[in-house]
């Protein structure tokens, strides 16, 4: 099979409009007899089940939480991206393109990235009209901050709180279209297979959480906004339910997975501080503008942050500013994230796990006076002393990597569909624009374009082909569907093992951080895909999942998504072999200049890599999707 | 009964509105009714407090008024009684085995408690003075040729045994705590919570709840002491 | 640290539940609440016991989710979400009672986990603006002063977690009608609905069978996000002049 990105021919800024009006349309009246399911609530599901409501389709919509309100988008801190110029600084759909091809290491499609930035204004208008409370200047008029990438400012912003703001707006407008009955909301229920009749996606089975009763719901096409897979690392910046399940499953039903293997780290999170840790939080990347980023010169075991006010200037290693004097504590998040796991990886790391290093904001509470940083990240440093007992005006706080998004994912051509006709996949759950590296600010943008403004022209050109005959849950390709199920979570039930699902994804974690993490090597990848196969082995012997599937099971749950996430890990690994050069959050130690920096190599991976499943224990087929260039000229980065 | 005007009266929000409006009512007739016992303070045996008295209960207006008033004590009562079961069918029938105090102040967690001694108060005190003035046998005295009903010495009598002083000085002290959540709480459920106005509305508030129940509580105690 | 645990387990919505005494040894200060929790469910599992029940996701204090009534007080002893809340915040040897939250519209499902779906159905019965995708006008074409966008969002922070509710005597949920009301209602964009709106989500949220208001501040003492019962009284001033005034009314009040 052939991979179609399906990209419109004509130039560039002109390709979207070409695409919608070449797009069939579904005549208003005909919207009401198509049926379409819409998997994950976060900002791309619920934009997308509301406008899709709105037209006349007939929306059903599942989440795993209590409520639609609480998909992960609602973590998002800084902003959301858009190309409204609003401040005069010389923005434009065309810059906003630049900077996110540009920052995405040239691994996106041109037509995708471009089109992102032309619906970016369209996004806050939307926003705006349902009531976001965005940040705004005494005037009245929206406020901006610049952000990661960027030298414009065009992030709007609402606190701290963006993405919960957002998901609000798109969750409200869910429920206008649930009081008017065109969506149908499922909530504590989980996707777990997609169904195909005839080659086409047509409905999905479902576990009820609460009673665990596995159900069979049939349509003419099958969204997928299920985010993102970084909990495949167990320590994560994701929220604890956030999992791989309904997008591997449909992986394995046909769909090409896209890029595996580009994840995102962020350079400010607080550190672990044990075995007992079960997520990492994330601290606003603006800290980095005033807080100065060191580890001692020579190794110091378990170095406290309260000791390390002793420590004179002379033993102390700025390595940021040392190496990028340039642009210095600065830098992009992985140059920061990597450098930070350098020197860690020589002993140098602080703290009782020797896995931190120190941000210290001292100069700058000197500089600019306590008042001045405590408007500035008040309520970051009391995050951060609730949660450490560290008091970050006296001593220095104490940072170190950790994932927090994943730019691959499901592979989908311009319509944003997958390999498999009527399957579609929207938000972090696809690969699309972000090439190997996402800009802050632009996965809020992503998530909505996707579901607010493209997903409801792109869907009418393939349902208007589709005949309105609903297919029966009865048929035997959802019968079989329920079967597999149903044995698989029985399977996980009655191993009845040693270890718990947590252990289990511990160690899995530990093994993707360590070699499939900030830094990757052949030998490493080789190790750490053998140790992967070992563990799957060992998890279906000697997992321990009590209690029963018809109630509320949340180890069993658990245990289904770690069994998904250890088939995607072997792949991700797979995907980090081939790709034999750095390029964004992709490092491989193999292809660095000599001062260690990132090496892209573009002759021969400029392509976007889609993975085909063949079977159980099968070793995947890679398809290729070049990429061509016709706008931007390629340019290797530098923040010396 | 399913029009807007008994709707919005038998919603949560238009049972608290009655509640509130009913609340500052009785407030008002708090003021009245102090001032006319601290004539009872006045060194003249009685005949200021007694000409009030026999104004209060002759008088068409004030007898309308007085009607008026008892309905709405009933109301705020019954109303109370009809949110509190309420208000505990909402929680459920489990309870928590543990709560802490700390997140609200405790008068405003016993409403029920200290109306309902109000209440007790209420008719105690109408039986022997109200009760006595429209329905018993008050003596009278005679004051520049007029018969006026001398509730004073009824007054005089109750006022002389320790016991009923004391359940006076004690419903008064409830009085206060209802009226320490009471006063600002009524405003708040108007609506009328502004940061211009907030300081003002509490301290009238909260000087009102003192000052008014300890003014009442002293009539009875200077009257025992004879001060 | 060593703690004993009090903790609240249930089967099932329709089964009777009771507290279970738990000694756990294994605290670091370090760890979150939930992370405490965590620990203990590790041993329960290896010894073929069922872990105790919570509703978690994000554990960062943003998606509303955990919900523990600790001690006598939601979330615990600090104005936080649970899993914000640390192990440092308690002494060694304490004993901590987890309940899960208690309200009639809030039915227990299993252990600590409740039904919240009544706050959906709240919002569903009109905490909305109604636009359809693509129709919206300029962003900057409404200014709206700095201070009511502040004010706004001031009540658009709540997370729905129901800590409001369990923290009120009364089990009412006002404060969390209030905060989407109040949003609303000072929002240009939210005008249009404004009456409509009130009188809906009222009427919801008394088919729920939540409690009434009675002042107590309970809710905004406890709301992790501060949210101040200044928006109920905004609320109560919309209710009453919607009530009064509006034009069109609900033809059908309360849900199902």
């Amino acid at each position: 099979m052939t991979l179609d990105s399906k990209i419109p021919d004509g130039p560039l800024a002109e390709k979207w409009t070409r695409h919608k009006f070449n797009l069939k349309l579904v005549n208003p009246a005909n919207k009401r007899k198509y049926d379409i399911i819409v998997v994950g609530t976060g900002l791309a599901g619920a934009s997308a089940a509301a406008s899709l409501a709105e037209l006349g389709y007939n929306v059903k919509t599942f989440c795993f939480q209590d409520s639609p309100r609480r998909a992960h988008s609602i973590a998002a801190q800084g902003g959301i991206n858009a190309a409204k110029n609003y401040q005069n600084d010389g923005d434009s759909i065309y810059r906003l393109f630049y900077d996110t091809i540009k920052g995405g290491d040239y691994r996106a499609r041109e037509a995708n990235v471009y089109r992102l930035a032309e619906v970016s204004v369209n996004i806050i208008d939307q926003c705006v009209a349902q009531g976001v409370p965005f940040a705004r200047e005494y005037g009245g008029l929206l406020a901006n901050r610049s952000f990661g990438g960027a030298q414009v400012s065009r992030t709007f912003y609402a606190r701290g709180q963006t993405g919960q703001q957002l998901l609000l707006g798109a969750y409200a407008a869910m429920n206008r279209q649930i009081a008017a009955g065109k969506i149908k909301s499922y909530t504590r229920t989980e996707m777990l297979d997609v169904v195909l009749v005839d080659g086409k996606a047509r409905g999905i089975i479902t576990r009820d959480l609460v009673t665990g009763k596995i159900e069979a719901h049939s349509a003419h096409a099958v969204l997928l906004c299920t985010g993102g897979y970084s909990n495949v690392f167990y320590l994560s910046t994701n929220a604890k339910g956030s999992n791989v399940t309904a997008a591997w499953r449909a992986h394995r039903k046909g769909a090409f997975f896209g890029n595996p293997c580009f994840t995102q780290i962020h350079p400010t999170c607080i550190p672990v501080s044990g075995n007992h840790q079960s997520k990492l939080t994330l601290m606003s990347e603006s800290l980095r503008n005033d807080g100065r980023v060191w580890v001692p010169k020579k190794p110091i075991k378990g170095l406290t942050a309260r000791d390390a006010v002793n420590i004179p200037e002379s033993e102390r290693d700025y390595f940021l500013e040392r190496r990028y004097p340039a642009f210095g504590n600065l830098v992009p998040r992985d140059v920061a994230s990597r450098n930070a796991k350098y020197v860690c990886d020589e002993g140098r790391g602080v703290g009782p796990t020797g896995l931190a290093v120190f941000l210290d904001f001292a100069d700058a509470i000197k500089r600019d006076g306590k008042k001045t940083i405590e408007s500035k990240y008040g309520n970051l440093f009391d995050m951060y002393q609730q949660i450490t007992g560290d008091n970050p005006y006296e001593v220095p706080m104490m940072i170190y990597p950790a994932v927090h998004y994943t730019m691959g994912g499901l592979w989908v051509d311009y319509n944003l569909m997958t390999t498999v006709p009527g399957l579609y996949a929207l938000g972090e759950a696809n690969f699309s624009d972000h090439g190997a590296n996402r800009l802050g600010a632009s996965a809020l943008m992503q998530g909505l374009a996707d579901g607010y403004f493209i997903i409801p022209y792109t869907i009418g050109d393939y349902l208007a082909g589709m005949p309105y005959e609903k297919v029966s849950t009865d048929r035997p390709e959802f019968k079989e569907a329920m079967e597999q199920v149903t044995n698989r979570l029985k399977k996980l039930l009655s191993i009845k093992g040693k270890k718990t699902v947590d252990e289990f994804h511990r160690e899995l974690g530990m093994t993707m951080w360590d070699y499939c993490g900030m830094s990757r090597n052949e030998e490493g990848l080789k190790k750490a895909k053998k140790k992967i196969q070992e563990l799957r082995e060992e998890f279906w012997q000697n997992v321990n999942v009590v209690g029963s599937a018809n109630e509320l099971n949340m180890e069993l749950e658990k245990a289904n998504r770690v069994s998904d996430f250890m088939e995607l890990a072997e792949l991700m690994v797979d995907d980090a072999l081939h790709r034999k050069e750095s390029c964004g959050g992709h490092f491989r130690e193999e292809s660095a200049t000599e001062d260690g920096e990132a090496k892209r190599n573009d002759n021969e991976f400029a392509y976007v890599a889609a993975w085909e499943y063949k079977g159980e224990n099968q070793p995947e087929v890679l398809h290729k999707e070049e990429l061509k260039f016709e706008n931007v000229k390629l340019t290797q980065r530098s923040y010396k | 009964m399913n029009n807007w005007f008994s709707r919005f009266l038998t919603s949560s929000l238009g049972k608290k509105l009655l509640m509130a409006l009913t609340g500052l009512f009785l407030i008002l007739f708090l003021v009245v009714h102090l001032s006319g016992n601290l004539q009872l303070l006045k060194n003249d045996g009685g005949r200021s407090f007694n000409i009030y008295a026999e104004f209060m209960s002759t008088n068409i207006l004030i007898q309308t008024i007085s009607k008026l008033n008892f309905t709405f004590i009933l109301l705020h009562v019954l109303l109370s009684l009809y949110l509190t079961i309420q208000n505990r069918r909402a929680r459920g029938s489990e309870r928590y085995a543990v709560t802490s105090g700390k997140s609200s102040i405790w008068a405003s967690r016993n409403m029920g408690v200290l109306g309902t001694l109000v209440l007790i108060f209420i008719v105690v005190h109408l039986r022997h003075f109200y009760g006595e003035m429209h329905f018993g046998s008050v003596p009278t005295v005679n004051y520049d040729g007029k018969e006026v009903r001398d509730l004073a010495s009824v007054v005089d009598y109750w006022f002389s045994k320790d016991w009923y002083v004391a359940l006076y000085v004690f419903s008064m002290g409830a009085l206060g705590f209802h009226l320490w959540h009471g006063f600002v709480s009524a405003f708040q459920t108007l609506g009328l919570n502004h940061p211009k106005y907030n300081g003002l509305i509490f301290f009238v508030g909260k000087t009102f709840s003192v000052v008014v129940p300890a003014l009442f509580a002293w009539i009875p105690i200077a009257m025992y002491f004879n001060i | 640290m060593k703690l004993t645990l009090k903790i609240w387990r249930q089967k099932g919505p329709h089964v009777k539940g009771e507290f279970k005494t738990y000694v756990h040894e294994h605290v670091s200060p370090d760890m979150s609440f939930l992370e405490m929790l965590d620990v203990l469910n590790t041993e329960l599992i290896k010894k073929g016991e069922e872990p105790i029940h919570f509703d978690h996701d994000c554990r960062e204090g943003i998606c509303g989710m955990c919900s523990l009534y600790i001690n006598g007080r939601p979330h615990g002893p600090l104005q936080t979400t649970t899993c914000q809340l640390h192990m440092r915040s308690f002494k060694d040897g304490e004993t901590i009672t987890i309940e899960p939250w208690r309200a009639k519209p809030f039915p227990v499902i299993k252990d600590l986990v409740v039904d919240r779906s009544a706050f959906d159905r709240i919002q569903q019965s009109g905490g909305y603006i109604s636009v359809n995708t693509g129709g919206a006008p300029d962003a900057n074409e409404i200014p709206i002063p700095k201070k009511i966008a502040d004010e706004a969002m001031d009540a658009a922070t709540c997370i729905g977690c129901g800590a409001c509710v369990a923290a009120c005597k009364n089990a009412s949920a006002m404060l969390f009608v209030a905060a989407k009301v109040s949003q609303l209602a000072l929002l240009p964009q939210g005008h249009p609905e404004r009456k409509e709106r009130v009188e809906r989500m009222v009427a919801q949220m008394d088919a729920e069978g939540f409690g009434a208001c009675t002042n107590t501040r309970a809710c905004e003492a406890e709301c992790p996000k501060g949210i101040s019962v200044a928006h109920i009284a905004r609320m109560n001033r919309e209710y009453y002049t919607a009530m009064l005034s509006s034009y069109e009314l609900p033809s059908k009040a309360g849900g199902e």
